[in-house]
């Protein structure tokens, strides 16, 4: 059986299981049906040309996870901000772990989706905001079906959050495949601020298939910051889609690490509904092996005076591949607009490659919309300066690695989080230099 | 220190060094001139290992050891100090973190520890103020926008940093400004020792005012076609190069 009938027939038993009264009852009918009609993307379908599903999906993934497995936090304590305190949120194989976790409803909420779902007194949020920003496309749609477990934030108006909140989901190769679906729910009220770090970590060398679908809401005002930390292991494959919809003067900006994994793909949709809002989506990508990250972003400018900014970086090593496909549409009102995108690549290796593509609509006339690409090597000249002082070949190599990605490193605010995105990727180019950037 | 007997060197089948003959010994400086295109910096970089340039026969001895197939890094962890004529930009990396790296990078070849950081931060304040270097430059990304004369003044600092046996300063006159070129050329006097040397490239007498060479050499189409002291420097300044070339048809 395909994994699409194997997903279609579970699903018949997974809504019976539910109870008939939850808010999104329909919606997971209506999910399903799209998700049977389109089935999983193809290689013909414009977006996903250059990265192709059908390897991952032959495998026979385990969909529901059967048996819950305890971990240990000396295990898996390195995956935590473990410096300063933070809100944590922590899913094994699907399903929430209380005693990893730290979660609040003082004042705001940091909890479950499930609860979410189940309980009266959300239910005006779950209507309000439960799947109104996804697009329905058949990945989504799957996601939205399944939608069961994930993290649900709701920062009611004014509040600053001050600690970091963590989303982390453990795999924990329980099974010879799994497949996971987080689903999450962030909503920040008017003039409130978040920081939220998400990460999905698989612990064993067993196939993992996550198909992650985060929406995020920023009303009036409100910051936003967002960061993901794919690290993961070689045998666990990732497809992020991202949903993020902006109310007038909000601050939303996404930061994405991209340096493991077996194929990563992140589609990340930004919406801008009213006036001086502010976007920025930054990455950084580093691979090597044969990894596959593609970057497929779309920054849908609806409302006057708003800004974007996207600066992604990729460094490919060995065959490693990449895609960035960086769309900016600008709607007729979108006027006194300033859209900028950069997508800046290094092959070190000459079977490495990147597909960058940016895409502009425009059908506003006031608008500045500005994009550049570049794909190359290191620089030889610069090679031979850093060299010439002293500096080994692969020092020198390192430090201009570091020195390329590193304008996009400056605009993470949270000191601990920058400190150890900057020794994964000293780890990841193999060198560790005698400063930090 | 230095010998370099009958180089030959080029780029892509074309030859631009065609047969150098060059004796450095400790205490001495050096200038080398010649027309645009001659092949300094080609043979100032071929010193220096850069590998774009081919190395097609003869020999480069520095301290007793030929070092024609080592790595530029190699060459520097032995001494060897090139002052770029056009100095790279490299964004992102701060001239004092640029300049901690080259100093531990070089320890480490040698088998030593890195330098302490009150050392370093000493060390680094005592040339900077050599060089009138304010302190706000040197976290600035290494020459990124950069002035002409401040990259050829960061060069010398970084200079004064290593601390080599033989330094190549390439044209590191263009650019300054009087004052500054006082400044540097001050520098590298203070550096310069009885076991050090320079080699000077230049088009102007005006830096030669100030670091005065022993031996003047010029450099013509690939060759070096006259050698001298002080006074061939200051014959050139004055009648530039068209006599020499009639000497040479001669
Ligand atoms: N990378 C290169 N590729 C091709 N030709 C080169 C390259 N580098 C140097 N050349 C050529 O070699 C010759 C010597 O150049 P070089 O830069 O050594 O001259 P120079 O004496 O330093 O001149 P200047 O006084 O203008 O600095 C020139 O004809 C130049 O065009
Ligand atoms: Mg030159």
């Amino acid at each position: 059986m395909s994994l699409k009938d194997k997903l279609v027939s579970s699903y018949i038993a997974f809504e019976d299981h539910l109870e008939d009264d939850s808010p999104i009852h329909d919606l997971r009918n209506d999910a399903i049906k799209v998700f049977e009609e389109q089935g999983f993307p193809s290689k013909k379908e414009e977006a996903w040309k250059y990265t192709s599903l059908n390897a991952l999906l032959k495998h026979d993934y385990n969909i529901f996870p059967k048996n819950e497995r305890t971990i240990e936090l000396k295990e898996v304590r390195k995956y935590f901000l473990h410096d300063i305190d933070t809100y944590k949120l922590v899913f094994v194989d699907g399903v929430y772990n209380s005693f990893l976790s730290d979660t609040t409803h003082d004042s705001i909420d940091v909890c479950l989706l499930s609860s979410a779902l189940n309980k009266a007194k959300y239910k005006a949020v779950i209507e309000a905001y439960f799947n109104k920003t996804a697009v329905k496309d058949s990945l989504t749609s799957l996601n939205t079906a399944f939608a069961k477990e994930g993290a649900y934030i709701h920062i009611p108006k004014h509040k600053e959050v001050e600690k970091p909140i963590e989303i982390i989901n453990f795999s924990t190769g329980n099974e010879a495949a799994m497949l996971l679906q987080p689903r999450n729910l962030v909503v920040v009220g008017e003039n409130a601020h978040v920081q939220i770090i998400e990460r999905h970590q698989s612990l064993s060398k067993n196939q993992v298939l996550t198909n992650s679908v985060t929406e995020i809401f920023a009303e009036k005002r409100a910051y936003v910051d967002y960061y993901k930390i794919q690290n993961d292991a070689r045998t666990a494959s990732l497809i992020d889609s991202t949903y993020v919809s902006q109310e007038q003067e909000s601050h939303c900006r996404v930061h994405t690490f991209s340096f493991g994994g077996k194929l990563v793909r992140n589609n990340l949709n930004f919406y801008q509904k009213g006036e001086r809002c502010d976007s920025t989506l930054n990455g950084i990508t580093i691979i090597e092996g044969k990894q596959h990250v593609d970057h497929n972003t779309l920054v849908h400018h609806i409302a006057p005076n708003c800004e974007s900014h996207q600066d992604y970086k990729g460094i490919f090593a060995d065959s490693s591949t990449g895609v960035f496909n960086g769309k900016v549409y600008v709607e007729k009102d979108a006027q006194k607009l300033d859209a900028f995108q950069q997508n800046n690549n290094i092959l070190v290796d000459d079977k490495a490659s990147i597909n960058s593509k940016p895409q502009l609509e425009i059908f506003a006339d006031d608008v500045r919309c500005s994009h550049g690409c570049t794909i190359g090597q290191l620089d030889e000249d610069a090679m031979f300066y850093l060299q010439s002082r002293g500096i080994g070949k692969k020092e020198a190599r390192a430090l201009l690695m570091y020195a390329f990605a590193n304008n996009v490193l400056e605009s993470v605010k949270i000191p601990e989080l920058k400190a150890r995105i900057n020794k994964l990727i000293a780890n990841k180019i193999g060198v560790s230099l005698g400063f930090e950037l | 220190m230095l010998q370099i007997k009958n180089l030959y060197a080029g780029i892509e089948e074309k030859e631009i060094l065609k047969g150098i003959d060059l004796e450095v010994n400790p205490g001495e400086v050096h200038a080398i001139m010649g027309p645009n295109g001659s092949g300094k910096s080609t043979l100032a970089s071929v010193i220096a290992g850069k590998e774009e340039f081919e190395f097609l026969k003869g020999n480069i001895i520095f301290e007793g050891e030929d070092i024609s197939e080592l790595d530029p890094e190699e060459r520097a962890h032995k001494g060897l100090f090139l002052s770029f004529q056009y100095p790279v930009e490299i964004p992102g990396v701060s001239v004092t973190n640029f300049i901690k790296t080259a100093i531990n990078e070089n320890r480490k070849a040698k088998g030593e520890k890195d330098m302490p950081a009150g050392e370093m931060l000493k060390k680094i304040k005592e040339k900077a103020e050599l060089l009138e270097i304010d302190r706000k430059f040197l976290s600035r990304s290494l020459n990124e926008g950069f002035s002409g004369g401040e990259k050829k003044r960061n060069e010398i600092f970084q200079l004064a940093m290593l601390e080599p046996k033989l330094a190549i300063l390439d044209e590191t006159d263009s650019g300054l400004d009087i004052d500054a070129l006082k400044v540097v050329a001050n520098g590298v006097n203070k550096l310069k020792s009885k076991d050090n040397a320079v080699i000077v490239i230049t088009h102007y007498q005006r830096l030669l005012d100030y670091i005065i060479p022993d031996f003047v050499h010029v450099l013509m189409d690939g060759k070096i076609v006259k050698s001298g002291t002080k006074e061939l420097a200051k014959e050139l300044e004055a009648k530039g190069y068209d006599w020499i070339k009639e000497e040479l048809v001669k």
